[in-house]
């Protein structure tokens, strides 16, 4: 995933150049109406198997990802030439039309026997019509990946974080899931790339440096940004509150929050939320069902066996687990800072 | 999978397209593929299509999702094309709409792992003859909803068949200007609940074996609240007797076994020339919203509530106590001899004490020989006072008739 190959003094000029020398997207990515067939047809990636992308394409990372059954995941983003980022306190960057947000998720199986697997690469295009989602899943061969309308079961294993072989039917979303949590009042958007999940160094091939200087240099900032800053979940020097509040925020805030997906019911988990019965403190489901698990109350402090919130996130059943989709396993690692969390409520 | 263009489908086109000359007709059958085939076609139909599942079951691993507006899904009959969700592996709900303009038609949903189908945020959509079940009958394990439409404008159900639903089979959250009608809600806990909605219009429909028939609830904490003119007719709530089986921490889970219509925290209602009877509890309940909540705009009593016009079959010769407290107040201040109708009475402190205002009261008239109890909070906490009014002409008064609910059916 490296690209750059000269010294960090002189890659900004040579993005310039190289993009505008190459001209490496192939598609019109502003009027875009019909997805191609294959991701290659892109030409987002210079190695599509090794995930080197194109010298117009750059690498991003968050600060507290998302759990999707323990998969890493590759970012990179594309903004076309000389265009420039809106920004609005505390809400994802404003991309200019014809940007690109490239999400490969794959098992790279690091220090194992297990070869590597890319699953799926999703698209988050800015066409003149707003975001559109698309999903391409990779072949046997991983040479390329192709278009998946109605998403794909890919059952597969893999060597979890414990070093375990594991098996699991991951599941592309299809277009629609995509939405689901990809919207706000109606309208399709990015949820990661926000000033406080953009905060943190990123290892470029230009050496180290924060990814937002790194988008400054680029050209794709040019004003002071006031954000709320935010903890990695995986901190644990942060406090387990902040903690606790930014792995709810990356993992649930999107459907939880006023305008989203889940606002029906009334439970938002967004890290801006302050009122404590809205993060669920003794509050009792709305349209649960046997999803509550005979618990009333979706965060009962100090008792995290009694709360919704706990039950659900440890369930595999499709018509209890939250989140609803993205998952076919549990997140360990969630379930028991979220646990401590409750506990010491 | 076959794509019929009305140019070579002219009478396909005519009878359903008369109006819309470039959509088409996409026909899918059972078969092993079947969840790719239906869901690339929800993803791919344009406004103005149909698409037609012809007779048969169809096994769905994962649940579907239509975001195109305007779009027919339709299935040979509710008995015929039949949507089995029994080996659900992934999805919260059997199939979820999210676009305006659809309709469902002719077709069922069964043993989905979450609610049936659920409609969220959309304007227009209406569901014809189209039937959801769990059919294994009633049990915690069943999904929450059969029909689920929330946060929507314009919302019709009608032809509908709903069964097993461990919260409710018809329901309906969070709306505006809604029609149920020409319904059947039986084995579930709620059979129709209209909750946090307003303008709605229930009527001709048969709520039987449930654990209630038809509710209408206003919870706190929600993006809308409130919940206000409701029209309840022409419906029969009769021998709603199958116990309680939601699972706990659910708001219905406190409906007792045997309970015709419930009223809870909303105004303007009116509930007429229903046949509610056989319910062991009670055949009407209005009360108000009975659990804390910091809410400071949630208004949790019922006001403005009418009921009229209604006939009455045995009631209260068995209720059921163990849930809630309604049940056993109401066998305690009735000596057992319990009412058609019940009214908790509770209203804010200064209504108590100077009583509602005048077009809040409850109005009861015309329900033939119905017996009431409404108890008197104050009277009923200090001693050597009424506890409750057991004459019903106490609430005897004219009806001033809500509008009915109307919006453009033909969208």
């Amino acid at each position: 995933m490296k690209i750059f190959r000269q010294s960090s003094l002189l890659f900004f000029f040579i993005v310039c150049f190289s993009s505008q020398a190459e001209g490496a997207i192939e598609k019109d990515l502003k009027n875009f109406s019909k997805a191609p067939k294959f991701l290659s047809e892109f030409g987002f990636f210079e190695d599509m198997k090794n995930q080197i992308p194109a010298a117009s394409v750059h690498p991003y990372s968050l600060v507290s990802p998302l759990f999707s059954d323990e998969t890493d995941k590759l970012r990179f983003v594309y903004v076309p030439e000389g265009e420039k980022l809106g920004y609005v306190k505390n809400k994802v960057f404003i991309f200019p039309v014809g940007s690109t947000l490239i999400k490969t998720f794959a098992y790279l199986n690091k220090n194992s026997h297990l070869e590597q697997q890319l699953l799926e690469t999703r698209l988050l295009i800015n066409t003149n019509e707003g975001w559109k989602a698309i999903s391409y899943v990779w072949n046997e061969e991983q040479t390329d990946a192709k278009r998946a309308i109605a998403g794909a079961t890919i059952p597969t294993s893999f060597i979890n974080s414990q070093g375990e072989l594991t098996a699991v039917r991951y599941r592309a979303p299809n277009q629609n899931q995509c939405k689901e949590c990809h919207q706000a009042n109606k309208v399709m958007t990015p949820i990661g790339p926000k000033a406080r999940n953009m905060n943190k160094v990123l290892d470029y091939q230009s050496g180290e440096m924060n990814q937002l200087l790194y988008w400054a240099a680029l050209g794709w900032i040019d004003q002071k940004l006031d954000s709320t800053t935010i903890s990695s979940y995986e901190d644990i020097n942060a406090s387990l509150n902040e903690r606790a509040r930014a792995y709810l925020d990356i993992n649930c805030g999107h459907c939880h929050i006023p305008g989203g997906s889940a606002d029906t019911t009334g439970l938002y988990l967004n890290f801006t939320e302050i009122n404590q019965e809205k993060l669920g403190i003794y509050k009792k489901p709305v349209a649960a069902g046997r999803a509550s698990g005979n618990l009333k109350y979706s965060i009962v402090p100090g008792h995290s066996d009694k709360s919704i919130m706990l039950f659900r996130m440890k369930s595999l059943d499709p018509g209890i687990m939250m989140p609803e989709s993205g998952r076919a396993l549990a997140d360990d690692a969630g379930i028991k800072l979220i646990s401590d969390w409750i506990d010491k409520l | 999978m076959k794509f019929l263009k009305p140019s070579n489908q002219i009478i396909v086109g005519l009878l359903f397209y008369s109006s819309s000359l470039f959509s088409a007709v996409q026909i899918i059958q059972p078969s092993e593929n079947a969840y790719e085939e239906i869901q690339e076609a929800f993803i791919l139909a344009e406004p103005g299509d149909v698409i037609r599942l012809t007779s048969g079951t169809y096994n769905l691993q994962d649940s579907l999702s239509l975001d195109v507006e305007g779009v027919q899904v339709e299935g040979e009959g509710m008995d015929q094309t039949v949507l089995n969700f029994a080996d659900q592996q992934s999805g919260a709900q059997g199939l979820s709409v999210t676009s305006d303009n659809v309709t469902l038609q002719d077709f069922s949903i069964q043993n989905a792992k979450g609610d049936a189908i659920k409609v969220k945020g959309v304007t227009n959509i209406k569901f014809l003859r189209v039937k959801t079940e769990w059919t294994n009958g009633p049990s915690p394990e069943n999904g929450a909803y059969g029909l689920y439409p929330v946060e929507s404008t314009n919302v019709l159900i009608d032809g509908c068949v709903a069964i097993g639903a461990s919260d409710a089979g018809i329901y309906v959250g969070q709306s505006k200007n809604i029609i149920v009608r020409n319904s059947r809600a039986e084995f579930n806990v709620a059979g129709i609940e209209i909750e946090n909605s307003y303008y709605a219009d229930v009527f001709n429909n048969i709520a039987t074996n449930n654990t209630g028939g038809i509710l209408v609830f206003d919870l706190p904490g929600l993006p809308q609240q409130g919940g206000h003119h409701v029209r309840v007719f022409n419906n029969r709530s009769v021998g709603n007797n199958t116990d309680n089986f939601a699972p706990e921490g659910n708001i219905v889970g406190e409906v007792p076994r045997g309970t015709g219509i419930i009223v809870q925290a909303n105004s303007d209602v009116e509930i007429f020339n229903n046949e509610i009877g056989n319910n062991d509890t009670v055949n009407i309940a209005v009360v108000t919203y009975g659990n804390e909540t910091d809410d400071k705009a949630y208004y949790p009593h019922p006001k403005s509530i009418q009921i009229h016009g209604n006939k009455f079959g045995p009631t209260g010769y068995n209720p059921d106590t163990s849930k809630g407290e309604l049940a056993q107040i109401l066998f305690d201040l009735s000596g057992g001899n319990m009412p058609d109708i019940f009214w908790d009475g509770l209203l804010p402190i200064s209504q108590l004490i100077f009583g509602q205002p005048e077009n809040e009261k409850m109005i009861i008239s015309n329900n033939g020989d119905a017996s009431l109890l409404a108890i008197k909070p104050i009277g009923y906490m200090v001693p050597f006072l009424e506890p409750a009014i057991l004459d019903i002409n106490e609430f005897h008064g004219e009806i001033s008739p809500l509008a009915k609910v109307e919006f453009d059916e033909n969208f």
